[in-house]
């Protein structure tokens, strides 16, 4: 195995200097005391470091995002069980740091880049995206990232790789969802190679400006705003590259309730319920219904990678 | 049980079935029903509904298990009609926050939807109990017709139940409490009635 480094920029220069020196400061303190086991659980609180984020031509205007408060308490992240608030209590015992993802499959070489290598490789953008999960709700997130793309390219997959996987960090000691239902873990998910290299698909680091929490899938996630929330991996281990399609969790589990493209689509149904209309999160009970877009309102940007193909049968 | 016991109990009885209202009337005026309100009033009166008829299903094996448990069943009606209101709460949510009261959108989920249908179905057969709760509904009809009408209780319970499986997500469990209560409350029915029989 081959560890290369994505660029030179160190650690240092990523995190605020004051807030990287503080924490150290805090951790070393913390020790001389021989308090740092009894603080353990407050690191969640001090990890949570603003990113420097730039603007990006790829956010969607005229938005108003959901609260960070929901955004952050309100998920689906069945490793960390299936109720809603499951995650935001159960998710802090997630190591995020280290933290390594291997890219290997169809490349022209195995590779392992770690987290930090990977907040430093491109400028963050900040990218305000819709998010329409495939239970009929949905949110307005801004996210931190850049396009996945970047990473594909340096990768240097073989002309042969047609899709992407992604496989997400697996560890039942922390993670009691993983008994709680019969998915396939670790949990998988998967894209077409240009639905990868599209802009919009985002490699995602944080959001509202500030790492993300582990509840919405630290410290590396991808995001597909125009897919159902449950194709936008969280807290990737893996990115794999292969010549077919790779298995994925919900469509193994249930093939004739989730598709594997499982594109936002007003039009097809989700066999138990409607898809036309979707709730807002944090709306007041008598206007959160409204209507759900085709791809979830990116159809400009990408009905074209979908051209010639039967979205009631690929649905 | 003497009868100041019974009303203490009553009492008590009809706060407990009141406390889900309360709280989501509560929540709801203070602003406080969670990122996705539709969601909290749905499956709060959804839970009010199934459980307080499994509680009131639970009543009859109960108070077989000794004589001294007769009283017993003085809460049988309660229990059942308040888990009829609940029900047309439950139903209330989806005419009002899922259709938006269009009967075009409630009549393509109820042709499309088989959750819908048994949602549907486990109310509409809780109607006639509703409409027969009544003393005087007992005399009318005679009692053993009547009891046999009010087995369909057991009918919405299954199917409510079945209405909940339906609509959790494939591989989610969470409703195996209320199928397990509910499957030892029917095996204790079977069980009697073996025994009846055979005896």
């Amino acid at each position: 195995m081959v560890i290369r480094k994505l660029n030179k920029i160190p650690f240092s220069e990523i995190t605020p200097k004051s807030v990287y020196l503080n924490r150290r400061a805090f951790m070393a303190g913390a020790a001389a005391l021989g308090i740092a086991g009894m603080l353990e659980p407050r690191r969640a609180a001090a990890d949570a470091t603003k990113l420097q984020t730039v603007t990006s031509p790829l956010s969607t205007p005229g938005l108003t995002p959901t609260s960070y408060k929901d955004i952050t308490s309100y998920n689906n992240f069945y490793e960390f069980g299936v109720e809603k608030d499951n995650p935001s209590h159960n998710a802090g015992k997630m190591k995020t740091r280290p933290w390594k993802v291997t890219v290997d499959g169809l490349v022209k070489q195995k590779k392992t880049v770690t987290i930090e290598e990977l907040l430093s490789f491109k400028p963050i953008e900040e990218r305000v995206y819709r998010h329409r999960c495939v239970e009929a709700w949905s949110m307005v997130i801004p996210w931190a990232g850049y396009s996945l793309s970047e990473l594909i390219n340096w990768a240097e997959p073989s002309p042969k790789a047609k899709y992407v996987q992604f496989l997400s960090y697996e560890d039942s000691a922390i993670m009691p969802g993983l008994s709680q239902i019969n998915l396939n873990w670790p949990y998988s998910e998967g894209l077409r190679m240009d639905e990868a290299m599209h802009p919009l698909t985002l490699l995602t680091f944080g959001l509202y400006g500030e790492v993300l929490p582990n509840q919405d899938g630290a410290p590396v996630r991808v995001v597909i705003p125009w897919k159902y929330g449950f194709k936008s991996a969280k807290s990737i281990v893996k990115i794999h590259f292969t010549s077919d399609q790779p298995p994925t969790a919900w469509n193994d589990m249930a093939p004739r309730e989730y598709g594997f493209y499982s594109n936002v689509n007003p039009n097809v149904d989700h066999p138990r319920w409607s898809q036309k209309t979707e709730r807002r999160i944090g709306a007041s009970i008598f206007q959160q219904r409204q209507p759900t877009l085709m791809f979830n309102g990116y159809g400009d940007q990408v009905a074209s990678l979908y051209n010639g193909m039967d979205l009631k049968k690929n649905f | 049980m003497n009868k100041r016991s019974i009303v203490a109990l009553k009492i008590a009885v009809w706060l407990v079935c009141l406390a889900p209202l309360a709280k989501l009337l509560y929540h709801g005026f203070t602003n406080n029903l969670g990122p996705d309100p539709t969601a909290t009033v749905t499956h709060a009166t959804g839970f009010a509904t199934l459980r307080l008829l499994v509680i009131s299903l639970a009543i009859t094996p109960l108070r077989r298990l000794s004589p001294r448990l007769s009283w017993l069943v003085r809460f049988r009606r309660l229990l059942g009609l308040f888990a009829f209101f609940y029900g047309c709460l439950h139903l209330l949510t989806w005419l009002w926050l899922y259709s938006g009261f269009s009967i075009a959108a409630m009549a393509d989920d109820l042709g499309k939807r088989r959750y819908i249908m048994a949602g549907m179905a486990a109310w509409v057969l809780l109607l006639p109990l509703a409409a027969t709760s009544t003393t005087w509904s007992i005399r009318i009809l005679g009692g053993k017709r009547w009891q046999a009408l009010h087995r369909l209780a057991y009918v919405s319970a299954i199917v409510g139940v079945i209405h909940y499986w339906w609509i959790v997500k494939s591989g989610v469990r969470t409703p195996i409490t209320i199928t397990l209560v509910l499957t030892v409350l029917l095996l204790s029915r079977v069980v009697w009635w073996m025994r009846q029989s055979a005896g």
